[in-house]
């Protein structure tokens, strides 16, 4: 499996990779650099080999038939214009897509489930609260008291707990090489575990659709060793002005800005944007800070949906 | 400037957006000269009353069928140039041929016609012009219906295109998701064009969906039983079955969308309670099985062109069957695929996952049964035979990449990337349009009497195909390198930037292959063979007995069905002489009569819409009393159908030198 998982590998690359000059690590998708990217992109690379196995024969049988039975003087290919029926035939092929599903399917619940969990255990993660705005995006570190916007540093090696809301119309925070994307809602607390094994500076941009200055509303993830990470943390702490609810007020005006960083926040703030964004319309709530976002009125009624507290983001606690 | 009277300065720069710049003056002297231009032809040929008789108040499924298409292809000509004006812009890194607002507004157009108003009509088109030839009917289960099915939609689109030039276009995409869609973040009359168009013609695609379900239930020719039903007919039903299940949902979340931001309510937006996530949940519940609705049908088509230019039956009917309504149950199942990164549990993620690669199985299944119909037959490659190999490897392709998309945790991956782009105008273009293609190529000369130039539409096809694949392979790529869908412009640095040229280019390259489609028609209207035997294609199926253009009534006397491939099999046997009628079986007809109403009625819900949409309430007023008087008039009860007299036809069958 791993031979062939190799080579489906290198020429899915180069495949893409033709279609373009230049270095692999462009495709961003296809260069992860955390766990929970690679387990995003090992589901991808299986899914690519299972359906090649059913695909490039479909493709070489269309070619041979259409090929072999054109309606050209002198061909000798047999014809049988009543011939119409063959259960064993069907049979084969009702049971050859049953199986790659199923197989598919399976890894894909295994990977599902797998990703809500921290990627890594023996590490104590680190939480950053992210509100995305028109068309901005702020990050609070709630354990070191500071605050950045446009850009987020994490420690490598650590798996960060991202907690997620919208001050605005709802987005998708997205770091391609970290790993998927999550919604940013209003009113709502997401989660998304997401963790860099090397140092690096990583690209992440909005992914919905919110208005005039969403193309401009990228952001770097710059992931460094712990220590400079905690040397970082100092000197925001000591340089930089704090936020305050007014500079937030400021700050939430639509409208497209740089980076900044800012030594504390107004300690309850992303409670108060999920509070009063419609929060506190949502059922259970209230107890143990609304980051917990146990919404049960969340979903459609009945229908599965309604799991949606217990399982925030792509995680659960 | 000074020129003008401040109050019309006022005027057109909120309601004619003169401020806008040329793209909208062009626009709007290409559309007064066009207006002036169609005035004056049918003033100068005299040919109003025509036009009021033949087509307004026709009521003949054929001819609606005819509007249909027309409409479709117009509006596929709109929804490209808003294509290539998005690629235009997206050509090159930091571009500013469009701004942002424009181009927000240009691809939430693009979205909403090329699905509501290019897709839909063109199916309603093949469901008209084919299905009660098919089933050996004279005409379909509601006539008068069919024509108000009609007449909404055309008022819909034409509602929906009035927002180009007046007023402002909606601009939150064709999703438009709340909150973005409510008026705290996108007021203006944009949004209100959406949801009213789309509400009206939504009621009439409704209307078609029970109107062909009750034509294929209680119309078919004595002796049609289910298992002799032709493919495209029974597509036919189980798109309709979808419509008809799904189209509520739009209906619902349309019309709460509505009522939040005309009547303030907070359906949608958390604040009292309300919540977004209700209509990305309703949207879907309708929007999934959409995608079904629109590719049923193209599965019908090919499985007819297959047969035919194969000249071999069907392989595996009953499958053939049984995967088109196993499809359109599991569309209902699968719609949260939508949005896998909503926060759903892991649970929810993994039922949805499996349950979309579900459809993959019965997909799987149809596509092998249309290989080995051709397996062992003698292939002819005519143009919709052409069109349909072509969509053999698009589609499995689309397919896989659906079901890449349906992997959740990869999903995460791919949502709201090019990847998703290319994914859906894979399926889209590649299953539904070429097969919409191939469906009018097939059954052109029946309903216009002559066939479509070979070369020209050889041109074309490969023009579109090849134009096709340079577009949307580079957006696979695209995604993977992380691009998001819906980005005006990008930075240099990324290096998206050739990628999208190409992609550009092939776009442009499609836009030629539908030029020389077009050009293809006119030149054919002129120069085309004529259809004499009314059976060019030494098809399969009933339609193929009648003459082309089919008269009035369609059949002089009601066929009965003995065989699947009913016409082939006559055929075969030399006994095609059954199927013709004799002077002496020939017996008046009741057929429906014309009515204006319709129209009067689609008429009023534009009116109506038009003032709700500027919250105009006086204006929508009069169009709601129109509504009503509408109904108020059909109480009244008007004769409805008239008796053909057995003569005329005996006259009209002798003409066809089929008496
Ligand atoms: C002439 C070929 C076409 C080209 C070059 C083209 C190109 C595009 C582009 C550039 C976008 C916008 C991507 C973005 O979000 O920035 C788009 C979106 C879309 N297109 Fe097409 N398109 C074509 C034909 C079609 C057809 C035939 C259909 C439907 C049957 C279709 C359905 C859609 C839909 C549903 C969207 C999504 C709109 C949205 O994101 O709101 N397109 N297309
Ligand atoms: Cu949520
Ligand atoms: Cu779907």
């Amino acid at each position: 499996m791993s031979l062939l998982r190799t080579r489906t590998v290198l020429a899915f690359v180069s495949l893409t990779a033709l279609l373009l000059t230049g270095c692999s690590s462009r495709y961003l998708v296809l260069s992860p650099a955390g766990p929970v990217g690679r387990q995003e992109l090992d589901l991808i690379v299986l899914s690519v080999e299972l359906l090649a196995v059913i695909v490039i024969p479909t493709l070489a049988l269309l070619f041979y038939i259409v090929w072999r039975y054109r309606d050209r003087p002198g061909n000798t290919a047999p014809y049988e214009p009543t011939w119409a029926d063959s259960r064993t035939l069907e049979a084969v092929w009702w049971a050859i897509p049953i199986i790659i599903v199923a197989v598919l399917g399976f890894y894909t619940a295994k990977t599902t489930f797998a990703l809500v969990e921290p990627p890594q255990k023996d590490v104590k993660p680190i939480t950053i609260q992210v509100i995305s705005l028109n068309w901005k995006w702020l990050f609070q570190y709630p354990e070191q008291g500071i605050a950045t916007v446009n850009y987020v540093k994490i420690p490598v090696g650590v798996p960060v707990d991202f907690e997620l809301t919208a001050d605005a119309p709802m987005n998708s925070f997205w770091v391609p090489q970290l790993g998927g994307q999550v919604y940013t809602m209003p009113g709502m607390a997401m989660r998304l575990w997401l963790q860099a094994d090397r140092p690096g500076t990583y690209y992440g941009h909005a992914a919905n659709f919110t208005g005039e200055g969403f193309a401009h509303m990228s952001f770097d993830v710059v992931a460094t060793p712990q220590s400079d990470f905690d040397k970082w943390v100092a000197s925001v702490k000591a340089s930089s002005p704090p936020l305050t609810t007014a500079g937030y007020e400021q700050l939430k005006k639509p409208g497209v800005t740089s980076t900044a960083e800012f030594s504390s926040f107004p300690p309850d703030l992303f409670d108060r944007v999920v509070w009063t964004n419609g929060g506190r319309y949502m059922q259970g709530m209230t107890g143990h800070g609304m980051t917990d976002h146990d919404m049960t009125s969340h979903g459609m009624d009945g229908h599965d949906m309604t799991d949606h507290g217990t399982a925030v983001g792509q995680t659960s606690r | 400037m000074d020129l003008l009277p401040l109050w019309f300065r006022r005027f057109a720069d909120t309601y004619l957006m003169w401020d806008r710049g040329p793209l909208i003056w062009m626009s709007d002297v290409a559309i007064l000269l066009t207006t002036i231009g169609i005035v004056a032809a049918l003033t100068y040929f005299r040919r109003w009353k025509w036009l009021w008789r033949e087509w307004i108040t026709t009521v003949d499924h054929k001819k609606i069928g005819i509007m249909y298409l027309i409409c479709a292809l117009l509006m596929l000509f709109r929804g490209g140039v808003d294509a290539l004006l998005m690629r235009t812009q997206l050509a090159f890194p930091g571009n500013t041929f469009l701004d942002p607002q424009h181009y927000d507004e240009i691809f939430t157009t693009h979205g909403t016609i090329m699905i509501l108003f290019m897709a839909m009509p063109f199916i309603f088109a093949l469901f008209n012009m084919v299905v009660p030839l098919q089933i050996g009917a004279r005409d379909v289960a509601f006539p008068v219906l069919n024509a108000v099915s009609f007449w909404l939609f055309f008022f819909g689109a034409l509602l929906f295109n009035l927002a180009f030039v007046f007023g402002g276009s909606p601009d939150a995409g064709w999703t438009s998701y709340p909150p973005l869609s409510e008026l705290g973040f996108d007021p203006g009359p944009g949004e209100n064009y959406y949801l009213l168009a789309i509400q009206i013609s939504g009621i009439g695609s409704i209307a078609t969906g029970i109107n062909f379900l009750a034509t294929i239930f209680k119309m078919r020719a004595p002796g049609m039983t289910w298992m002799r039903l032709p493919l495209f007919t029974w597509s036919v039903l189980a798109s309709c079955l979808v419509i008809v299940f799904s189209f509520p949902a739009l209906t619902a979340a349309l019309a709460l969308l509505m009522l939040d931001r005309l009547a303030g309510t907070h359906f949608f937006t958390m604040l009292h309670g309300g919540n977004p996530m209700m209509y990305v949940n309703l949207f879907w519940i309708w929007g999934h099985p959409e995608v079904y609705i629109v590719i049923l049908p193209a599965f019908g088509v090919y499985s007819e062109v297959v047969a035919t230019f194969a000249r071999k039956r069907l392989f595996g009917y009953t499958s053939m069957v049984a995967s088109l309504l196993v499809i359109s149950v599991i569309s209902y199942f699968v719609w949260a695929h939508h949005f896998f990164t909503m926060g759903a549990g892991a649970d929810v993620n993994a039922f949805f996952a499996v349950a979309s690669m579900a459809v993959g199985i019965p997909t799987g299944v149809k596509v092998f049964n249309w290989l080995f119909t051709m397996y062992r037959g003698r292939i002819r490659l005519s143009l919709p035979m052409l069109w349909t190999l072509a969509f053999i490897p698009t589609f499995a392709l689309g397919g896989a990449t659906g079901v890449m998309l349906a992997a959740a945790p990869a999903d995460y991956q791919y949502h709201n990337s090019y990847f998703l782009i290319a994914h859906f105008h894979q399926t889209l273009i590649g299953g539904t349009v070429f097969g919409l293609i191939a469906g009018m190529y097939y059954w052109w000369p029946k309903i216009f009497g002559f066939r479509l130039d070979e070369r020209l539409g050889r041109i074309a096809f490969w023009l579109f195909v090849i134009g096709f694949y340079v577009t949307f392979m580079p957006q696979y790529a695209l995604g993977l390198m992380g691009m998001q869908r819906r980005m005006y412009t990008y930075p240099a640095e990324l290096g998206w930037g050739d990628l999208n040229l190409v992609s550009t280019i092939g776009a442009y390259m499609m836009g030629l292959g539908f030029v020389v489609m077009v050009a293809q028609i006119l030149y054919s209207i002129r120069h085309g063979e004529r259809d004499l035997t009314g059976d060019p294609w030494d098809a399969r199926t009933l339609e193929w007995s009648l003459p082309s253009p089919v008269p009035h009534y369609n059949f002089a006397v009601i066929p009965r069905v003995t065989d699947r491939d009913m016409w082939w099999e006559l055929k075969q046997q030399g006994r095609t002489e059954e199927l013709r009628p004799t002077a002496d079986d020939i017996e008046p007809i009741l057929m429906p009569k014309n009515t204006a109403r319709p129209f009067f009625l689609g008429l009023s819900f534009f009116v109506a819409g038009f003032g709700a949409v500027f919250e105009w309430w006086p204006v929508a007023a009069v169009g709601a009393a129109g509504v009503l008087a509408c109904f108020v008039a059909w109480e009244s009860g008007e004769e409805e159908e008239e008796l053909l007299p057995a003569d005329e036809i005996r006259k009209t069958e002798a003409a066809l030198g089929r008496v």
